[in-house]
């Protein structure tokens, strides 16, 4: 709670100040039009109380005007509010181009978070002051949803996919983290907080930390122990046998499938690729592919797609997230469930999603 | 609505003897008579018990968790223990109680008295909907006693079909079964309102109640059979391993949520639809004067109906549903308040040089107009993308359903139970106790649900058995106000028993309201009319003469 405003929560972040402000303006007028009814009513009651037994009220009465009235004020009212709702939303969900992709992975009843430089956390989340975070999320077992109340954001952590949502702290602080769709026996306790830094205290604590390889890392060498590299790679003169396509440029583009049509590979293509390789193969390619459901964790998987993804983006994508390596440069925003502005691949059509 | 004889009354009816006179009541004596009877007034009484014992065991509910929720620790139940309190007091309470309570109560005691009809068109159905509902309350209460069931009334997917270990199968059905109940009443309305009107009853003459009711049918009978399916669904995954909504077997926990508010964002305006017909009646009724813009009034429940059906998205804004969807959903859930304020706006105009008594029923529906508007408009702001995704699952989801579902329907429930008791018992009930509990309601109503707003605003999400300290203020004011409104709940429960034996006769009229049902006796004959009635005019039409005479004649509660 805010101490100056115990009524009022505490506002931490660059989309909390637009909520709050169309919040108090629907509450205004909330407000407004149960007081004028309300008052009405009191007023009526006094005006027109019964004063005798057997008083009846006025004859029928109709008017048209006020039926319309009282009709379209209310539909202009709402749709006003609904465009000023809808540019919020939009805020709130897509990431601007700078947004550094962190992962959380909720499980009963716990959230496991990871920084790309693969630093992890159980519950608690650190992150810098004034910089756009992209978290990816999914889940381990039931539906979760990642709220913080500070920043004004939620999303839904959902198993077997990838959602997204991103915020900017707008000043340090301890801020809490909730779990908020149900999620079983100790659902009130997923609870933890995020943590905002400046920028310099963020690096000290990250330097501090035992960091680990990044995700980008971590996701190269799966992508050897499991054999992905056998396939998945550029035609040479050594002979072998070419089986899958390769993966360089692959991230955010379009693929042609062998069953007609065509597919985004962003970061729920590639999921679906690696634990479901069947359900869309690549025109030109066999399905020989193995499932890996059951061989990889969802926070290997994230860290295999972060691999993938740090192979190039799709052609015509401006340069994006170059060759591997922790990265602060811009990411490419493409792909999470959420919708994203993905340039060259700016159709609607993500079959897998919902 | 006046009757013209078309023959001599069988027994002259009169204030001094009119509990001796036969009624429904004194037709037959012994359980038999009730459990076999195909009086639809009867049907309603069974009904009455029913849905009470089950308001009963969600109100125990809802009091252990405001007696939990007094501290920030978890300390009075075990985290579990409180899972279940929450699931099984939203589904007895929705499932149980409030989707039945006006319709199979009130619609089934008034929709053939008031369209002017002997019975409901199909008597047999309408006694096995009731037998069928006591069949599906029997499968959630065993599931209540043998541990009950932890999945929230949602049933969320895959959490309910690979993850719960409480009775999740049992409860499922009891709903399934239940929910053929409904479908048969409103099937029976819907056939009796086209069908069985009294001659002169056209369209346009029959009392909003009914047009609500109507509306309300539609929606039962086609929304029911999809959570059904939904249901059979949850059950197939969690007994064979149907993959159908659990991702590690092939399905989409999304789809789930996509089914089952494709019918419980409608089963909203099976329980509200109701309650706002009653509130037109008793808004007539005492201000004396037709209801403002009655067209307006019967076709705005007509709109919602059809909307309710497309707003379901507006539950998923943060599942992860396309924001292109959420948009649209967006949109038409807000088109869905302009009926509902149309119907606020005219009641509210009703009372213009109206005629306005201060008698308990009345209490109850004015306390409706108001808390519904904040109801409503609570809902419209969270129709609003960018404020939904702040407060989806806290307290203020939680504040703006119990604005519409208890300071709605409810509140237009009790408001129908106090003003056609005497119709349906003959007896008056005490006046300045039915006052005070009306205003313990519409108290203790606002003291617990307003500070939630609140506290979903600062963040506190639902289902919490233990919640940060600095929420504990607004959440003893919260436990405060429910002790006020349990008390405002139990009144009724006595005085209503305590005047069947010794409450006044009410004579016929004694609001002095014109419908077909007043103008029959209190209690009514098992045949509902010694005449059947011819209809020369509309509803609510207090500027007659006759009804001048008979205002005069009779004597009006003090």
């Amino acid at each position: 709670m805010n101490p100056e405003l115990p009524f009022f929560p505490e506002a931490a972040s660059t989309v909390a100040g637009d909520v709050d402000v169309l919040f108090i303006t629907w509450s205004v007028i909330s407000a407004f039009f149960t007081l004028l009814i309300a008052g009405l009513i009191v007023y009526f009651m006094a005006r027109y109380r019964r004063r005798h037994p057997e008083e009846v009220g006025a004859r029928e009465r109709t008017a048209l005007w006020l039926e319309v009235a009282w009709s379209v004020i209310p539909l202009l009212i709402t749709l006003v509010m609904f465009v000023w709702g809808t540019r919020v939303y939009f805020k709130i969900y897509r990431p601007p181009a700078d947004a550094i992709e962190y992962t959380a992975v909720g499980k009963q009843w716990m959230w496991k978070l990871q920084h790309p430089e693969g630093q992890r956390e159980i519950n608690t989340l650190h992150i810098p002051v004034g910089q756009p975070i992209k978290l990816k999320l999914t889940s381990e077992d039931v539906i979760h949803s990642f709220f913080v109340p500070a920043f004004r954001v939620k999303q839904d952590a959902v198993p077997g996919r990838y959602t997204s949502v991103w915020f900017e702290a707008t000043k340090p602080g301890v801020y809490h983290l909730f779990c908020a769709e149900y999620c079983g026996g100790e659902h009130s306790r997923m609870v933890g907080s995020v943590i905002a830094m400046e920028p310099q205290r963020y690096e000290e604590w990250l330097a501090g930390g035992a960091g680990g390889k990044s995700m980008v890392a971590s996701g190269a060498e799966l992508f050897q122990q499991l054999a992905c590299d056998t396939c998945h790679r550029a035609a040479d003169n050594t002979g072998r046998l070419v089986r899958g396509p390769a993966l360089d440029g692959v991230y955010g583009s379009e693929v042609q499938l062998a069953s007609g049509g065509t597919a985004v590979a962003d970061d729920n293509y590639l999921r679906e690729s690696i634990l479901n390789p069947n359900a869309k193969i690549v025109a030109g390619w066999q399905p020989v592919m193995p499932t890996f459901q059951g061989q990889v964790s969802e926070e290997q998987l994230t860290q295999l797609i972060a691999y993938v993804r740090s192979l190039g983006a799709g052609e015509g994508t401006a340069a994006a997230g170059g060759t591997g390596g922790p990265s602060h440069g811009p990411l490419d925003s493409a792909g999470g469930q959420i919708d994203s502005p993905a340039p060259q691949t700016a159709g609607p059509a993500k079959p897998e999603q919902q | 609505m006046n009757t013209h004889a078309a023959a001599e009354p069988l027994v002259t009816p009169g204030p001094e003897t009119a509990f001796e006179r036969p009624n429904y009541l004194n037709a037959a004596y012994g359980l038999r008579s009730w459990l076999l009877t195909r009086d639809h007034k009867r049907i309603g009484i069974l009904y009455l018990i029913s849905i009470s014992v089950f308001f009963a065991i969600g109100s125990l509910f809802a009091f252990l968790m405001r007696l939990e929720l007094l501290t920030p620790e978890g300390d009075l139940v075990q985290p579990d223990t409180y899972n279940r309190l929450f699931t099984m007091h939203g589904v007895t309470m929705v499932f149980f109680f409030l989707i039945p309570s006006i319709p199979a109560v009130l619609g089934n005691f008034l929709v053939p008295l008031m369209i002017g009809a002997r019975d409901l068109a199909f008597p047999k159905l309408n006694l096995a909907s009731w037998y069928v509902y006591n069949l599906g309350a029997i499968f959630t209460l065993w599931a209540i006693v043998n541990g009950g069931v932890d999945t929230g009334w949602t049933f969320y997917t895959p959490f309910s079909t690979s993850f719960s270990n409480t009775h999740v199968v049992s409860t499922a059905l009891g709903v399934f079964i239940t929910g053929f109940s409904s479908i048969f009443t409103g099937l029976n309305f819907i056939v009796t309102i086209h069908r069985m009107r009294a001659p002169g009853m056209t369209w346009f003459r029959l009392p909003l109640f009914i047009w609500s009711h109507y509306a309300t049918s539609v929606i039962i009978v086609l929304g029911t059979p999809v959570i059904a399916i939904t249901i059979l669904m949850v059950a197939a995954e969690r007994l064979l391993h149907l993959g159908i909504f659990d991702p590690k077997l092939g399905g989409d926990p999304i789809l789930f949520q996509h089914l089952f508010w494709f019918y419980s964002h409608p089963a909203v305006y099976i329980m509200i639809l109701p309650a706002m017909g009653v509130i037109s009646e008793l808004v007539a009724a005492f201000a004396r004067k037709p209801i403002f813009g009655y067209k307006f009034v019967a076709f705005a429940s007509m709109a919602i109906a059809v909307l309710g059906f497309l707003v379901w998205g507006h539950h998923m804004f943060v599942s992860g549903q396309s924001i292109y969807a959420g948009t649209v959903f967006s949109i038409l859930s807000m088109l869905v308040a302009i009926p509902s304020a149309v119907k606020v706006f005219n009641w509210t105009a009703t009372l213009y040089e109206g005629s306005i008594s201060y008698q308990t029923p009345m209490l109850y529906a004015l306390g409706f107009i108001g808390l519904f508007t904040l109801g409503g408009l609570t809902g419209v702001m969270l129709a609003t993308l960018g404020i939904d995704v702040h407060v989806h699952d806290t307290y203020f989801i939680v504040a703006h359903f119990h604005y519409i579902m208890v300071g709605g329907a409810i509140m237009a429930y009790l408001g129908g139970m106090h003003y056609w008791w005497p119709k349906i018992s003959g007896r008056l009930y005490p006046g300045f106790l039915s006052k005070l509990s009306a205003l313990l309601v519409f108290v203790g109503f606002n003291l617990t649900f307003f500070p939630q707003f609140i506290l979903g605003y600062l963040g506190m999400p639902r289902r919490y058995w233990a919640y940060p300290p600095e929420f504990q203020v607004l959440n003893v004011l919260s436990t405060a106000g429910a002790s006020i409104l349990g008390v405002g709940f139990a009144l009724p429960l006595f005085y209503f028993i305590w005047s069947m034996r010794y409450g006044k006769r009410s004579g016929d009229n004694p609001w002095g309201a014109v419908g077909l049902e007043w103008d029959t006796t209190s209690p009514p004959p098992t045949e509902n009319f010694y005449t059947m009635p011819v209809v020369t005019h509309g509803p609510y039409e207090y500027n007659r003469e006759e009804v001048h005479n008979r205002m005069t004649e009779e004597k009006t509660l003090g």
